[in-house]
């Protein structure tokens, strides 16, 4: 049977679909999760999609916070649920205090549509296992607050502690410099593309795998993320009673 | 005129009523003078912009009827069945005068309208394609249009998550005080979803939903887009509609399930008109009345008057006809996407837009008086006494060198072309734009043709926006047919098979003989193109009035193309592909230059008027090519469009980073044979083997085809070869070199730094 995995719906989120699609193609059963509701309908792992939450008028995920479905996350994601959070949806984690740091606006304080490479840094997490390589994987973005910031001190706790899941990297698939405009178009520090919580069970990363997960699209590099995800809600789902039983 | 000249001036022309269309709207009301309220509402319905009162009898005669049309001209978008139970819904629509006053609010709203003109039909959006014209890009007032239509643009597709997937734009001296900006969108639906804009059934509920209706955009289509343009107006900064894409976001999901569920029986988005268009609209077409209640319409303000409420062009709203029994239901999807919801009245069975308030009948005009029996206008035309006419397809040109090549270096002029403000990469514009959102997008901007594929099934829709307003201004009629050829060209050299046309008519004051001359030329280019290439028009938009104090824009028919192809497996795309690969150019050179990117970078005045354009020739290229990429013969194919084929060779090398070692002949002067954008031909790469075939194959079509060379290298050489080149340089009495070549890299460099280096933008 295949794993139950949510992906939340705000009423201006817009890959929503796209990411049911792709997880479908990846053997999962996607269920809908509609901002309203506070209960997750027993999904094995949750994804916040790519959109404009409430408008992002303000900034971006900071009104989707304090929706009914983020209290539920929050708190799957505080039981080591699995959450992945894709454009919008890492911007909604970071307002949340769910993942470390922020999302600035670009550097050159526009828009940016175009394709970049990124490169895992590990492999052994929930959200990459299933890459064959570290990368590099090309995929578009598709933002305009997308400049990951931090201060330094917690850069250098999410440096010791591996908890850099994905770097924007440069043709010869080394980590993007700062100024480096094309490979590093929104300006992130220590050109930081996707990090993790500090349990591990919970990532954010600004580039759409879901939008190159086919090769009709141009790029399937991003499918082994989505299934990654995938496999490791199964392996989550068929646990889940002795998990229960432990905690 | 003097104050008080100005206060006795009758309300029908503080209106801008003629006086012959107030004794028509008296005639049309029963023979009594109409109140002020019911005059408002006619002068908006009267507008050019709503009742396209000059233009009609032109549109009459476009070719309308074709394959698969389920809704043509007359509905909100035209819809085309592409089997499998799908049809594609798509049209242009123009924002011109609100985006030259504020460019932001104007670009954001032109695709908010065109959006809601996609999802009232039942289609849920899936493409935006923008075509952009603005004056000099070194002036700084351009500069600033610029900035704020593409922010615009992007600010609004990009939060609805519709992908902006191609267009164009182009700078051109005329469009200095007048911007245009077009936008089309497409969208698919289920065939047995399309919804119709008609309010049928007498007792049904008249039901807005939507943002509520506020004082921004009064009189937006009849102040802004019917008059001519001055300076320095502030009095029409109010009629500019502000848009909220996050609303159009929640109104497209609303809209949709409402369609999806049944709910409604007919729907209409407001626009232009606002509320008196909306309803007189769908009353009319199901032959129907409709009575409002004033009282009943959401307000964003207190204290409006009447005719503010029922002419407010505030953005994001819709109006839908529902059975009472289905009300609660309707209500309640609303509500859960947080969209205010309002019955407003009734469908009657008196044909009347009748408006009430606090139990007073405030207006009564029969529907139909507002729409389709609204005046319609016999404008004449003349021609401009100094017209240059094209070269019949065929005729030789004097091989002597017309325009200033004595000294100039092909290369050197290639490399300008590639950089030139026209020619140059459009990165900087579309990656401000998300392409990719739907994740759909095959091919995005950027080259050629935007592909979708259509997800459950091996299709995918192709689509080209183009418009050739620099032949337009020397032969209005030439510039029409061939942005019809080069949109439908540009589909066809993908394997599509173009679907259907629709167009947005770009032109100046239709009271003005001249200005309603180049309207006429445009619409009959327009009409014999789409008949000669078997194309339908399923729709458009006539936009009038683009003038300033600078003068008329060149004429420009903007045409955009949907086009299908079977099996996106066997899409080909116009870079070259691989090494080794044999070029081969199918069709031939004609003379003429004027109208051109090198005429114009070359600035000097060309006398030899643009080149022809045989529909027959064209019809059969497009055909031929058509039926080779669907034998599997074709690597690439690449239009010859502007900066003639130089240009379409450097651009397939360019972006396959492969260069090509190439001979073209000579026949007339090297300018015409390298830069020359004559029409119906088409750059094509195919392995080696396949070229036999595909030579066979378009001669049997009727189609010449000419070997060019080999890709490969990284280098672009071109050898000219032939009568109009043999021997020195000098024997010909012109310095021009008789080769070219350019490294890739090059060309590359000229391509990407052109557009930020002509806006001043940092590169």
């Amino acid at each position: 049977m295949p794993v139950r995995i949510g992906v939340v719906v705000f009423p201006g989120s817009n890959c929503d679909r796209d990411t049911i699609h792709a997880l479908a193609l990846a053997g999962a059963e996607p269920v809908e999760l509609w901002h309203e509701q506070a209960s997750l309908d027993g999904v094995a792992a949750v994804v916040l999609p790519g959109g404009f939450a409430y408008g992002d008028y303000l900034r971006a995920g900071v009104i989707a916070r304090f929706s009914p479905v983020m209290r539920a996350v929050a708190a799957f994601a505080g039981d080591g649920g699995l959450v992945l959070g894709i454009c919008n949806g890492f911007q909604v984690l970071a307002e949340a205090g769910l993942v470390p740091g922020a999302l600035l606006r670009n550097r050159k304080l526009r828009f940016l549509g175009r394709e970049v490479r990124i490169a895992a840094e590990r492999l052994d997490t929930p959200f990459t296992h299933a890459l064959g390589s570290r990368g590099p994987l090309r995929m578009p973005i598709a933002h305009g607050e997308g400049c990951y910031f931090a201060d330094p001190a917690t850069l250098d706790a999410l440096e010791l502690e591996g908890r850099v899941l994905f770097r924007y990297v440069d043709g010869d698939g080394a980590a993007a410099a700062e100024d480096d405009r094309f490979a590093n178009p929104n300006g992130s520090l220590r050109a930081i593309a996707g990090v993790l919580n500090d349990a591990g069970n919970v990532a954010g990363l600004m580039p759409h795998p879901e939008r190159a997960s086919e090769p009709i699209l141009g790029s399937d590099q991003g499918a082994a993320i989505i299934r990654s995800l995938v496999e490791s809600a199964a392996i989550a789902a068929n646990a889940a009673p002795a998990a229960v039983g432990t905690r | 005129m003097t104050v008080a000249e100005r206060s006795v001036e009758p309300l029908h022309r503080r209106l801008g009523l003629t006086d012959d269309e107030l004794d028509a709207i008296v005639d049309r009301v029963g023979g009594r003078d109409p109140n002020d309220l019911e005059l408002a509402m006619f002068s908006v319905m009267w507008s050019e912009h709503c009742s396209y009162k000059s233009s009609k009898p032109l549109l009459r005669t476009l070719p309308t009827a074709g394959e698969g049309v389920v809704a043509g001209p007359g509905e909100n978008a035209g819809v085309i069945s592409i089997g499998d139970g799908l049809a594609v819904a798509f049209k242009i629509e123009s924002h011109n005068h609100p985006s030259a006053v504020e460019p932001y609010q104007g670009a954001a709203t032109g695709v908010g309208g065109i959006l809601r003109d996609i999802f009232t039909m039942g289609a849920r959006p899936i493409a935006v394609l923008d075509a952009l014209r603005f004056g000099d890009p070194g002036d700084a007032r351009t500069r600033h249009l610029v900035d704020g239509v593409v922010r615009g643009v992007g600010g609004y597709g990009n939060c609805v998550g519709v992908p902006t997937v191609g267009g164009e734009l182009v700078f051109d001296p005329s469009y200095i005080g007048n911007p245009l900006v077009n936008v089309m969108a497409i969208g698919l639906l289920e065939e047995h979803r399309l919804t119709l804009a008609s309010a049928p059934g007498p007792g049904n509920l008249v039901v807005l939903f939507g943002s509520t209706t506020g004082r921004d955009g009064i009189g937006g289509a009849s102040v802004l887009a019917s008059a001519t343009f001055t300076h320095d107006d502030p009095s029409k900064r109010p009629s500019v509609q502000v848009g909220d894409p996050f609303a159009e976001k929640l109104l497209i999901e609303a809209s949709l399930e409402l369609i999806e569920r049944g709910l409604v029986e007919g729907l209409q988005d407001l626009g232009a008109g606002g509320i008196t268009c909306a309803t007189s609209e769908t009353a009319d077409r199901a032959g129907t009345g409709i009575a409002i209640d004033l009282d009943a319409i959401p307000r964003r303000e207190p204290d409006m008057e009447p005719f503010e409420v029922l002419i407010s062009e505030s953005q994001e709203r819709m109006c839908a006809a529902v059975r009472p029994d289905r009300w609660e239901e309707v209500r309640e999807v609303c509500e859960r996407w947080g969209l205010p919801v309002a019955i407003i009245g009734r469908v009657t069975d008196d044909g009347d837009l009748s408006v009430t308030s606090a139990g007073h009948e405030l207006a009564r005009i029969p529907a139909r008086a507002l729409t389709s029996d609204a005046i319609v206008h016999e404008r004449a035309g003349s021609a401009p006494p100094h017209r240059r006419a094209a070269p019949a397809p065929g005729v030789s040109i004097d091989p002597s060198d017309r325009l200033p090549e004595r000294g100039m270096d092909p290369g050197a002029v290639l490399l300008a072309l590639l950089g030139s403000a026209n020619l140059a990469s459009r990165r900087p514009i579309f990656e401000q734009y998300d392409s990719t959102v739907g994740a759909d997008t095959v091919a995005g901007p950027g080259r050629g043709a935007a592909v979708l594929r259509v997800r459950g099934t091996t299709r995918a829709l192709v689509a080209s926006t183009d418009g050739n307003q620099a032949v337009g201004a020397l032969d209005p009629y030439l510039g029409a047919a061939l942005s019809v050829a080069e949109a439908t060209r540009n589909v066809s050299i993908t394997g599509a098979r173009p679907l259907g046309v629709t167009n947005c008519l770009n032109y100046g004051d239709p009271t003005r003989p001249e200005a309603f001359w180049q309207l006429q030329e445009g619409v009959r280019g327009l009409a014999d193109a789409c008949r000669a290439l078997g194309v339908p028009v399923t729709g458009g938009n006539v936009s009038l009035y683009n003038e300033s104090p600078g003068g008329a824009i060149a004429p420009t028919a903007e045409i955009g193309v949907v086009g299908l192809l079977e099996d996106v497996a066997l899409l080909v795309g116009p870079a070259f592909v691989a090494e080794g690969d044999e070029i081969l150019l199918i069709g031939e050179v004609t003379p003429g230059l004027s109208g051109s990117a090198y005429a114009a970078l070359a600035g000097a005045a060309v006398e030899d008027g643009p080149p022809g354009l045989d529909l027959a020739r064209e019809a059969a290229l497009q055909a031929g090519i058509r039926e080779a990429i669907a034998r599997g013969l074709v690597a690439s194919a690449q239009d010859v469009s502007g900066g003639g084929l130089a240009v379409a060779l450097a651009e397939a090398a360019v972006w396959s980073g492969l260069g090509a070692t190439t001979r073209v002949a000579v026949a007339n002067s090297p300018a015409v044979e390298l830069f020359g954008e004559s029409p119906s031909r088409i750059v094509v790469t195919c392995q080696p083997r396949f070229a036999p075939a595909l030579t066979l194959l378009a001669r049997q079509h009727g189609l010449s085809v000419e070997p060019l060379g080999t890709v490969g290298g990284d280098r672009l050489v071109i050898e000219l070869a032939g009568a109009g080149a043999t021997g020195a340089a000098e024997e010909r009495g012109s310095r021009i070199a008789d080769a070219l070549e350019v490294p890739v890299a090059a060309l590359r460099h000229a391509w990407d730094h052109g557009l930020p280096r002509a806006l001043g933008w940092e590169d």
